[in-house]
C-alpha cells in the first residue's frame, strides 16, 4: 500500500517537474523556414534574395505555378501578376484589345467604369509596391556595414555591392509604373522600417524627380555588358531606356515637357550596340532570349519559372475560336483575348496588309464586335507563341519559355522620332530613318518606307510596332486621345460606336482598400 | 437526503450483525429498470449498498444479482441523467424480484454533471450546460459521433457537410464568433483536448471514434462554464466521455446495423431531351453558332443516375463490460462499412476500445485507463469534380466513346490541341470514377490514465493527475491511369517525353500530448450551511504535426522536373501551458457562487503578449427551493442562473505567426538572371503582435420544472461581445512583406434567445409519449474591421465557380458575417429577370462594382429542433426534426452552368444546364450576372432527420439472451422552397454538393 502511494507520489512528482520545464519551453522555431541572418550568411544567400526581388514581377508566388502568392486576397493566376495586370491596364482600355471573360472588374477595363475596387487594379498596385518593399529590405541587408558585420569580404563583398543598383532600377521601374498608371502612390525607401508608418504620397512631379535622380545616379553604376551573363538583368541600358521613356511623358507626368532629355537618353540606348531583330514576329516566340533588340525583359520558363501570367496569359488567352492551340506549342486555347478593327484599320490592306507586323487570325473571327465577351468577334492575335523560331514546340506545353520584353529598341527609335518631332534636339533625318528603319523590317523591302513624319503617324506607328507591349494607354494619354471624343474605337465607355468617358480616368484610381488601409493617402480626383 | 443517510446507517448496523453471524445462506435478485415512461435503461449500474456484488442491466433493463447473504439488503440503481434508487429487500428465498423506475435527476441534488477539470453537482451548475446521455442519442445509422445529438441541444447545430462517407460536420456553439479563426469549439474526449482540425486522408477526426462507445455528450455553452478552458474556448466545448466499465458479470451486447442508402434528391438540370430542344431551338448570335450546334450527340445520358447508386452499409459492434475480480473493465469492437452513394467511395472502419477502471487503496486510489483506437480505409471518389461534371456534362453524348482511347469513355476532342482533347472542357465524370484512384488508411489512436486519489487525513481533498495522447497517423495513394483524359500528358520529364496518369503518395501524422494535475478540496461546512468545493490545476499540451512531402511522378513512376519539394519533412509543433482553478460556493443549497480563472501561456504568441488570463464567475438561485414555491405542485424547479465570462480563441493562428521568417521558393519559381536559375528567399509576412481572440459572454437563464418535472426545460439569453477579432485587414502597401495579414482589430456580437421544452405528454403503463423541443434564435454582427474604426468597411470573400476571382460575400461592419454582396436583378412586369439589367443603386448613371449591394445571410436566424419518442406496450419509436429559417443560399450550380454561354461554350464543347435556364434565359454575356441576388434563394427548410421504431422480443434462446430489432430511415424529408439540390450548405454557397442520402437501417440488438 505504502508503494501504491509512493508510485502515485512519484507520477505526480514527474509530471509536474515536466511541466514546470515546459513552461520555459514556449518559444518554438519553424524546422524549415528561416530567419534573415541565416538567409544572408554569404553570397549564394544574397543572390536568392536577389532572385526574389527579380523574381517578384516574373512569378506571382514562390511555388510556381501557383501555392504560395505574394499578393493575398486576390486569385493569384488573374490578379497577382506584374505583368499580366500591367498589360491589362494598358491593353484592355484601349483600342488594341478586348476580352471575352467575365472575371470581377474585367470587363470594366474596356468599358472605361473601374471602380476602385477593381480586383487587377488592386493587384497591380500591390505588386508595385510588394517589389518596393523587397527592393527597400535588400538595400537595408546589404549595406557595407551588414555585409561586413556577417564576415562577408573581398569579391563576394563586392558584387553583392553591384546588386545594389539593380535592384535601386528596378524599384525606379515599379515607381514610374505606379505613376503613370496611378499618377500619385505611397512613397516609401529603405529609410523605413518594415511595420513603420504609413507612407505619404509625395505628389506626381516629385515622384518623377526621384525615379529620374535614382536612374541617373545609378546609370553611371549599372554594367553596360549586353552579355548573355547579363541577360534579364539591369543595366545602363535599361537604364537609359527608362529615362528616354520617362521624359517622352514629362509633360503628362509634370507638366513640364523635355523632349531634349528624351532625345539624349534614347540616342543613347540606340547607340549602345543593341540591333532590330531580323524578324519581327520572332520578337514573341520562345527563343527571344537571343534578340538582339532587347534592353530589358521579365524572364520566363516554362520548366522552372511558371505562372498563369506573364506570356503564358498572353499566348493562351489568345487562342480560342477555330484558332489551332497545338499550332501555337500550347496544350489548350483560352479563348480570351482579340483586338478591334481600330487597331486592324491602322495597317494598309488591314489584316492582309503587307505590313508583315498585321499578325492577324480572321478565320471565323468577325472583325466587327457584337459582343465583347464573344471570342469570335474581333480578330485574334497570336503575337505570343510556344515555340520557336525555328518552330520547336517549348519545354513545357502550359508554361512558355518566351520572354517578355519590358523595353527594346524599336521603342527607342520612335521615342527619338517623336521627341525630336515635338521639338527636340534630336536631328529629324536620323528620326527618318529610325522609322523607316522599322518599316523596312515590317515590309522586309522599302515599299512601307514614309518620306516625313507627323505625330498622327508616329502614335499609328507605335501602335503597328509595339501592340500588346503594354504601351498603348500611356500613348493615348499623351495624345489626349484616351478619354476624350477625338478619337472612339468599337466599345469605348461600354458602347459600341464608342464615347468619350471623363477625363479623370485617365488616371487609374488608387486601390480602394489601400485608401482604407493608410489614411495619409488622397485619392485621386473623381474617384471619390 | 437525510433519509438515505439514515438508510445507510441502519443499513451499516444491519451489515454488521450479519458479519456478526457464520448464517450463510445466499439467494438471488433479479428484475428490471425502466425510465420515467418505462422504457428500459440498458446500461444502468446495479449494487449492493456494502458489497462489491454489482452488475449492469442489459440491452432490455434486465439484470440479476446472486450470491447475496439473507437478510435485508439495500440494492442501489444509478444512472447517469437519474436520481439513485435505493430500495430495500428482505431476502430469505433463493430468487426475488425487483423492479426500479428511475425519475430524471433535473431536481437530484446527488446527480453530478461533468464540468472542465471534474464533475459538479446537478443542483451547483451555474453556467449554460446541457448534457445529453446515450439513452437520448439519435438512433440508427451514425457514423459519427457528433450526429448522435444533433438537433438534441438548443444553442448548437450541427451540420453535416455533405452525404459522402466520413465527412465531417459544421458545429457551431451559439453562432460564429470569429471570422478568420476557427468557429469549432473545443472537443474533450475523456480529459484529452483534442487538436482542431482532420488529417491527411480523413477530413473528419471525430469519425474516427466510434459512436457507440460514447456515454454522454456535454455541451458547455456559456463563458462562464468553458472559461476554465482559456484561450481554447470561445465557440464553447464539448465533453465527451466514454463508457467505462462496471462491476459485475460480464454482460455482453452486440448489435448489428444494416443500411440501405438512397439517392434522395439530385440537381435539376436539363434531360437530354430539354437539352436537344434548348439547343436546337436557340437563335443563332453571341456565343450561339451552328458549329456549336452540330456538335450535339445522339445519346441520352443521365450522367447523374451514372454517378449515384443505392448504396449499403452494414455496422456492427460487440462489446464486453464486467469485471474480473476487483478490476472493471469495458472492450469494445466495432467494424464499420459505409459504401457512399457516389459509386466507389467507401469507408470501412475498425475500432477497438478498452477501458480499465480500478480502484485501489480502499477505493481512495481511482485509477481509470482509456484506450480508444480505430483503423479505418478510406475510398474517396473526386467528389466535387465528378458532381459537378455530372450536371454540366453534354447528356447527348455517351458514355463510351467505342474506342479505347481515354479508357474507352467519352471525351470533348479537339484534334488540333496537343492532346487531342478539347482545351479546359470538362473530362467525363465516370473516368473520374473508374481511372482514379484515391485510398487512405488512417489510424488513431487515444489513450488517457487517470489517477485520482482522495489524500488521507484530509477529508474532501482529492489529488487527480491525467496523461493523455492523442496519435493520428494519415497516408494514402493516388493513383490515375495513364489513359485518363483528366491527367493524359500531364508533363514533359526531362526528356521531353508527355507522361500521363500519377502515382502518388500523401503522409502525416499529428501527435497531441496532454498532461494535467489538479487538487480538489470539497467539504459542507454544515453549520454554515455552506458547501465549498475549490479546484486549483496545471495543464501541459503539446501538438506535433509532422508532415511529409514527396516529388510528383506519373502512372509509369517518372518524376515531374523540378517537383522535388525542398524539404520533404516539416515538423510544426505548438505548445499551452496552463494555470487553472475554480471555486463553487453554495449556501444553504439554493445559492451558488462558482468562478473560475485561467491562465494560458502559448508558444504561438510572441513572448510579451504570450501569456492570457480568462475570468469567470456565475451565480444561480433555486428558487423553487424557497418556502413560498416549495410547496407548489405545479413548479416542481426554478433556478435562474446569471453568468459572465471572458474566454479565447487561439486556433486560428499558424504556429510560428509572429516571427519573421525567410521562405524557399519551389523549382518551379526559380527566376533566371543571366544564364543562372536560382531559386528566391522570400521574407514572408509576418504580424509580431498577433494574439487570440477575446469572447465576453454574459448569459441570463431560467432552468424550470413543473408537475414533478413533467415538463422541464430551460431559457437562455446570451450576449457574446469578441474582441481582437481577427480580421484580415490590408497592410498600408510598402509596409510589410505582404499586403493583407489578420491582426487583432475588430469586434463582433452575438446575441441570442435559446429555449428548451421537454415534456411527457402521456405516462400509462402501457404507452408512454415524449415531446422535446428546442428553439434557438441567434444574431450575428461584424460591429469594427478596422483600426480606425471605418464604419463603411468591408472586404469581400465566399468564392464562387464562375469567371476568375468573383466572390459572392462580403464581412462588413453592421452586417452579419458572410452577408451576399450582389446586383440587384432587374425584372420584367411577368416577374422573368432581365438579362444582365441590375439597378443602378448610386444612380451614377451605370451599373459598376460600385452598386453592389448587401443582401440576406447564409445563417439562419431560428434554428428549431423536435424529437418525439413513445412506447407502446413492447414497441418503441421516435423522431428528430429539425428547422433553419431565414437562411439563404447562393444557387452557384445554376449561376455556372444555367447561361446559353455555359450551352454553347466558346471554347468549342456543348455543356448542359440547371433548369434555372428555362426560367431566366440568361445569355451568359457581360461580367456582372453571376453576382445577380436573382440567385440568392431563401432556404428555409424543415427536415426529419431520423424516423425510428422498434421492438422488444424480451428473452430468446431460452431465455439467455434479450433481443430488440429497430428499423430506421434518416433523411425522412426534407420541406423547401430551395431550388438546388439541399438548402442546407454550410456557407451557403451551393457548387457540386454531394446529395445526402436517404438512408434506410434495420438493426439488432442481443444482449446476453
Amino acid at each position: 500500500m505504502k508503494k501504491l502511494i509512493l508510485k502515485t507520489g512519484l507520477i505526480m512528482g514527474i509530471v509536474s517537474i515536466t511541466m514546470s520545464s515546459c513552461k520555459d519551453n514556449l518559444n518554438l522555431a519553424p524546422l524549415n523556414d528561416v530567419t534573415a541572418n541565416v538567409v544572408y550568411k554569404d553570397l549564394t544567400g544574397y543572390q536568392l534574395g536577389l532572385a526574389k526581388v527579380y523574381g517578384s514581377f516574373a512569378l506571382t508566388g514562390n511555388t510556381g505555378p501557383n501555392g504560395k502568392s505574394d499578393i493575398v486576397g486576390l486569385d493569384e493566376g488573374s490578379n497577382a501578376d506584374y505583368l499580366r495586370t500591367f498589360w491589362k491596364a494598358q491593353e484592355l482600355s484601349t483600342d488594341e484589345a478586348v476580352v471575352a471573360w467575365g472575371d470581377a472588374g474585367l470587363q470594366d477595363f474596356h468599358n472605361m467604369n473601374w471602380t476602385p475596387e477593381n480586383p487587377f487594379l488592386k493587384g497591380h498596385y500591390q505588386r508595385g509596391m510588394y517589389q518596393i518593399t523587397l527592393v527597400n529590405e535588400f538595400l537595408r541587408q546589404s549595406t557595407d556595414g551588414t555585409v561586413a558585420g556577417r564576415g562577408i569580404t573581398g569579391a563576394d563583398a563586392t558584387l553583392i555591392k553591384s546588386y545594389r543598383p539593380e535592384v535601386r532600377f528596378l524599384r525606379a521601374y515599379q515607381y514610374w509604373s505606379l505613376m503613370d498608371l496611378f499618377g500619385n502612390p505611397p512613397f516609401t525607401t529603405e529609410e523605413d522600417e518594415i511595420a513603420g508608418d504609413p507612407p505619404k504620397q509625395i505628389g506626381r512631379t516629385a515622384l518623377f524627380n526621384y525615379i529620374e535622380s535614382e536612374l541617373k545616379e545609378i546609370e553611371a553604376e549599372l554594367p553596360a555588358n549586353r552579355t548573355s551573363e547579363y541577360y534579364g538583368r539591369a543595366t545602363k541600358g535599361a537604364a537609359q531606356a527608362l529615362l528616354a521613356r520617362l521624359y517622352l511623358n514629362a509633360t503628362i507626368y509634370t507638366g513640364t515637357s523635355k523632349y531634349n532629355d528624351a532625345v539624349t537618353y534614347a540616342k543613347k540606348v540606340i547607340d549602345a550596340g543593341y540591333t532590330l531583330n531580323s524578324n519581327y514576329r520572332n520578337l514573341g516566340l520562345n527563343d527571344n532570349n537571343t534578340s538582339p533588340e532587347s534592353i530589358f525583359t521579365i524572364n520566363y520558363d516554362g520548366q522552372r519559372t511558371q505562372l498563369y501570367g506573364g506570356t503564358t496569359f498572353l499566348s493562351h488567352a489568345a487562342v480560342g475560336g477555330g484558332m489551332n492551340a497545338s499550332e501555337y506549342g500550347l496544350d489548350y486555347a483560352w479563348g480570351g483575348l482579340r483586338t478591334t478593327k481600330a487597331l486592324v484599320s491602322l495597317f494598309p490592306g488591314g489584316a492582309t496588309s503587307s505590313d508583315k507586323r498585321a499578325n492577324f487570325f480572321t478565320t471565323g473571327q468577325n472583325l466587327e464586335i457584337a459582343s465583347l465577351t464573344t471570342f469570335t468577334d474581333g480578330y485574334a492575335i497570336p503575337k505570343f507563341q510556344n515555340v520557336t523560331s525555328a518552330g520547336v514546340k517549348g519545354s513545357n506545353v502550359t508554361f512558355l519559355d518566351a520572354d517578355f520584353p519590358l523595353f527594346r529598341l524599336a521603342e527607342m527609335y520612335l521615342i527619338y522620332a517623336e521627341a525630336t518631332l515635338r521639338g527636340g534636339a534630336g536631328d529629324s533625318a536620323l528620326a527618318l530613318t529610325y522609322i523607316n528603319n522599322l518599316k523596312t523590317r515590317a515590309y522586309g523591302n522599302s515599299t512601307g518606307a514614309v518620306a516625313s513624319l507627323t505625330l498622327d503617324l508616329i502614335l499609328d506607328e507605335r501602335a503597328r510596332e509595339l501592340y500588346w507591349e503594354g504601351h498603348r494607354r500611356t500613348d493615348l494619354i499623351r495624345y489626349d486621345k484616351f478619354t476624350t471624343g477625338t478619337y472612339l474605337w468599337p466599345w469605348k465607355g461600354g458602347v459600341k460606336d464608342g464615347k468619350a468617358v471623363d477625363s479623370y480616368r485617365n488616371l487609374y484610381p488608387i486601390p480602394s482598400a489601400d485608401i482604407s488601409a493608410n489614411s495619409n493617402l488622397v485619392q485621386n480626383s473623381g474617384y471619390n | 437526503m437525510k433519509k438515505n443517510y439514515l438508510k445507510k446507517l441502519c443499513f451499516l448496523f444491519f451489515f454488521a450483525l450479519i458479519g456478526l453471524s457464520t448464517y450463510a445462506q445466499t439467494g438471488s435478485i433479479s428484475g428490471k429498470v425502466v425510465d420515467e415512461t418505462n422504457q428500459p435503461l440498458p446500461g444502468a449500474a446495479v449494487f449492493i449498498e456494502g458489497t462489491k456484488i454489482s452488475t449492469q442491466t442489459d440491452a432490455n433493463g434486465a439484470y440479476r444479482l446472486s450470491s447475496i447473504n439473507y437478510g435485508n439488503v439495500f440494492v442501489t440503481v444509478s444512472f447517469i441523467g437519474y436520481t439513485n434508487l435505493t430500495k430495500e429487500v428482505s431476502l430469505s428465498t433463493t430468487s426475488t424480484s425487483l423492479n426500479f423506475k428511475l425519475v430524471p435527476s433535473a431536481e437530484s441534488l446527488s446527480e453530478v454533471v461533468v464540468i472542465g477539470y471534474g464533475t459538479t453537482r446537478k443542483s451547483d451548475v451555474t453556467g449554460a450546460i446541457t448534457t445529453v446521455t446515450s439513452k437520448d442519442f439519435t438512433k440508427g445509422q451514425i457514423t459519427s459521433p457528433e450526429q448522435l445529438i444533433a438537433g438534441k441541444v438548443a444553442g448548437v447545430q450541427i451540420t453535416q457537410g455533405s452525404g459522402a462517407p466520413g465527412s465531417s460536420s459544421t458545429i457551431r456553439i451559439r453562432g460564429s464568433a470569429s471570422l478568420n479563426s476557427t468557429n469549432d469549439p473545443l472537443i474533450v474526449v475523456d480529459g484529452v483536448p483534442l487538436a482542431s482540425g482532420g488529417i491527411s486522408g480523413s477530413a473528419n477526426a471525430l469519425a474516427l471514434i466510434n459512436p457507440n462507445d460514447i456515454e454522454s455528450f456535454t455541451v458547455l455553452k456559456d463563458a462562464s462554464a468553458t472559461a476554465i478552458y482559456g484561450n481554447r474556448a470561445s465557440n464553447g466545448v464539448i465533453i465527451i466521455t466514454t463508457k467505462k466499465g462496471v462491476s459485475g458479470k460480464a454482460q455482453i451486447t452486440f448489435n448489428t446495423n444494416y443500411s440501405l442508402a438512397t439517392v434522395a434528391n439530385t440537381t435539376d438540370i436539363l434531360s437530354a431531351d430539354q437539352f436537344r430542344d434548348l439547343v436546337t431551338n436557340a437563335t443563332i448570335g453571341g456565343t450561339v453558332t451552328e458549329a456549336l450546334k452540330a456538335k450535339m450527340g445522339t445519346s441520352s445520358t443521365d450522367w447523374q443516375n451514372e454517378i449515384y447508386e443505392n448504396a449499403a452499409t452494414t455496422d456492427n459492434n460487440l462489446s464486453v463490460s464486467g469485471s474480473y475480480k476487483d478490476l472493471p473493465y469495458r472492450i469494445s469492437l466495432g467494424y464499420l462499412n459505409q459504401n457512399g452513394i457516389l459509386t466507389t467511395g467507401n469507408l470501412e472502419r475498425v475500432s477497438l476500445s478498452g477501458n480499465l477502471s480500478p480502484s485501489f487503496l480502499k477505493n481512495t486510489l481511482k485509477v481509470n485507463l482509456n484506450v480508444k483506437s480505430s483503423f479505418s480505409k478510406n475510398v474517396f471518389a473526386d467528389e466535387s469534380t465528378v458532381i459537378g461534371n455530372s450536371s454540366n456534362f453534354d447528356p447527348t453524348q455517351p458514355i463510351y466513346s467505342g474506342n479505347t482511347n481515354f479508357g474507352g469513355y467519352f471525351e470533348h476532342l479537339d484534334a488540333a490541341s496537343s492532346t487531342g482533347l478539347r482545351g479546359l472542357a470538362p473530362r467525363n465524370p465516370l473516368s473520374y470514377l473508374n481511372l482514379k484512384d484515391n485510398t487512405s488508411d488512417v489510424s488513431r489512436m487515444i489513450g488517457n490514465l487517470t489517477l485520482d486519489y482522495a489524500i488521507p487525513h484530509i477529508k474532501g481533498l482529492r489529488a487527480n493527475a491525467n496523461l493523455g495522447y492523442d496519435i493520428a497517423k494519415g497516408s494514402g495513394n493516388i493513383i490515375v491511369s495513364p489513359t485518363a483524359s483528366f491527367e493524359y500528358q500531364r508533363f514533359k520529364d526531362e526528356n521531353g517525353i508527355a507522361r500521363s496518369g500519377q502515382k502518388n503518395f500523401y503522409k502525416q501524422q499529428k501527435t497531441n500530448f496532454v498532461s494535467d494535475a489538479y487538487l480538489n478540496y470539497l467539504t459542507d461546512l454544515k453549520s454554515i450551511k455552506s458547501r465549498i468545493d475549490l479546484t486549483g490545476g496545471i495543464a501541459y499540451q503539446e501538438f506535433t504535426t509532422q508532415d511529409y512531402y514527396f516529388a510528383d511522378y506519373s502512372y509509369d513512376e517518372v518524376k515531374k522536373p523540378n517537383s522535388d519539394p525542398n524539404f520533404t519533412y516539416d515538423e510544426p509543433q505548438n505548445r499551452l501551458f496552463s494555470i487553472y482553478g475554480r471555486m463553487i460556493y453554495t449556501f444553504n443549497d439554493k445559492y451558488t457562487l462558482t468562478t473560475t480563472v485561467r491562465s494560458d501561456a502559448s508558444s504561438r504568441i510572441n513572448s510579451n503578449d504570450r501569456v492570457g488570463i480568462f475570468p469567470s464567475a456565475a451565480f444561480a438561485w433555486r428558487i423553487a427551493e424557497e418556502k413560498f414555491l416549495k410547496s407548489s405542485t405545479l413548479i416542481s424547479d426554478l433556478k435562474l442562473r446569471l453568468g459572465y465570462g471572458v474566454t479565447g480563441q487561439q486556433d486560428g493562428i499558424a504556429n510560428y505567426s509572429y516571427q519573421n521568417t525567410y521562405n524557399l521558393s519551389s523549382a518551379t519559381a526559380n527566376y533566371q538572371l543571366g544564364n543562372t536559375f536560382y531559386a528566391m528567399y522570400r521574407p514572408d509576412g509576418y504580424n509580431p503582435n498577433l494574439k487570440w481572440e477575446t469572447t465576453a459572454t454574459s448569459n441570463i437563464a431560467l432552468d424550470y420544472g413543473f408537475l414533478k418535472n413533467r415538463i422541464y426545460g430551460t431559457l437562455d439569453f446570451y450576449y457574446k461581445e469578441t474582441s481582437d477579432l481577427l480580421s484580415t485587414v490590408t497592410q498600408a502597401a510598402g509596409t510589410n512583406f505582404i499586403n493583407e495579414f489578420t491582426t487583432n482589430v475588430g469586434s463582433m456580437t452575438n446575441k441570442g434567445v435559446e429555449f428548451m421544452i421537454n415534456t411527457v405528454a402521456i405516462d400509462k403503463k402501457d404507452f408512454k409519449l415524449n415531446f422535446g423541443f428546442n428553439a434557438t434564435y441567434n444574431k450575428n454582427k461584424i460591429t469594427k474591421l478596422t483600426l480606425n474604426n471605418d464604419s463603411s468597411y468591408g472586404y469581400q470573400t465566399g468564392s464562387i465557380s464562375g469567371g476568375t476571382g468573383n466572390s459572392i460575400q462580403i464581412n462588413a461592419v453592421g452586417s452579419p458575417i458572410n452577408t451576399f454582396y450582389v446586383y440587384q436583378q432587374v425584372y420584367d412586369t411577368e416577374g422573368k429577370p432581365l438579362d444582365n439589367v441590375f439597378v443602378d443603386r448610386n444612380g451614377d448613371g451605370q451599373v459598376t462594382s460600385s452598386d453592389l449591394y448587401k443582401y440576406k445571410s447564409p445563417n439562419a436566424d431560428l434554428f428549431l429542433g423536435f424529437n418525439s419518442s413513445f412506447t407502446y406496450k413492447k414497441w418503441n419509436g421516435g423522431f428528430t426534426m429539425r428547422a433553419n429559417l431565414n437562411n439563404y443560399v447562393y444557387n452557384n450550380v445554376a449561376s455556372s452552368t444555367g447561361t446559353y454561354r455555359n450551352v454553347f461554350n466558346p471554347l468549342g464543347y456543348l455543356n448542359n444546364a440547371s433548369t434555372d435556364i428555362l426560367n431566366s434565359e440568361f445569355s451568359g454575356d457581360g461580367d456582372k450576372y453571376f453576382l445577380s441576388d436573382y440567385y440568392i434563394q431563401n432556404a428555409s427548410f424543415l427536415r426529419m432527420d431520423n424516423l425510428n421504431f422498434g421492438y422488444s422480443f424480451g428473452k430468446v434462446l431460452k431465455g439467455k439472451a434479450n433481443l430488440n430489432v429497430s428499423g430506421n430511415i434518416q433523411n425522412v424529408f426534407v420541406i423547401t422552397k430551395y431550388d438546388g439540390v439541399d438548402p442546407e450548405i454550410s456557407g451557403g454557397i451551393d457548387n457540386s454538393f454531394y446529395p445526402r442520402p436517404r438512408t434506410f437501417s434495420l438493426g439488432l440488438n442481443l444482449g446476453f
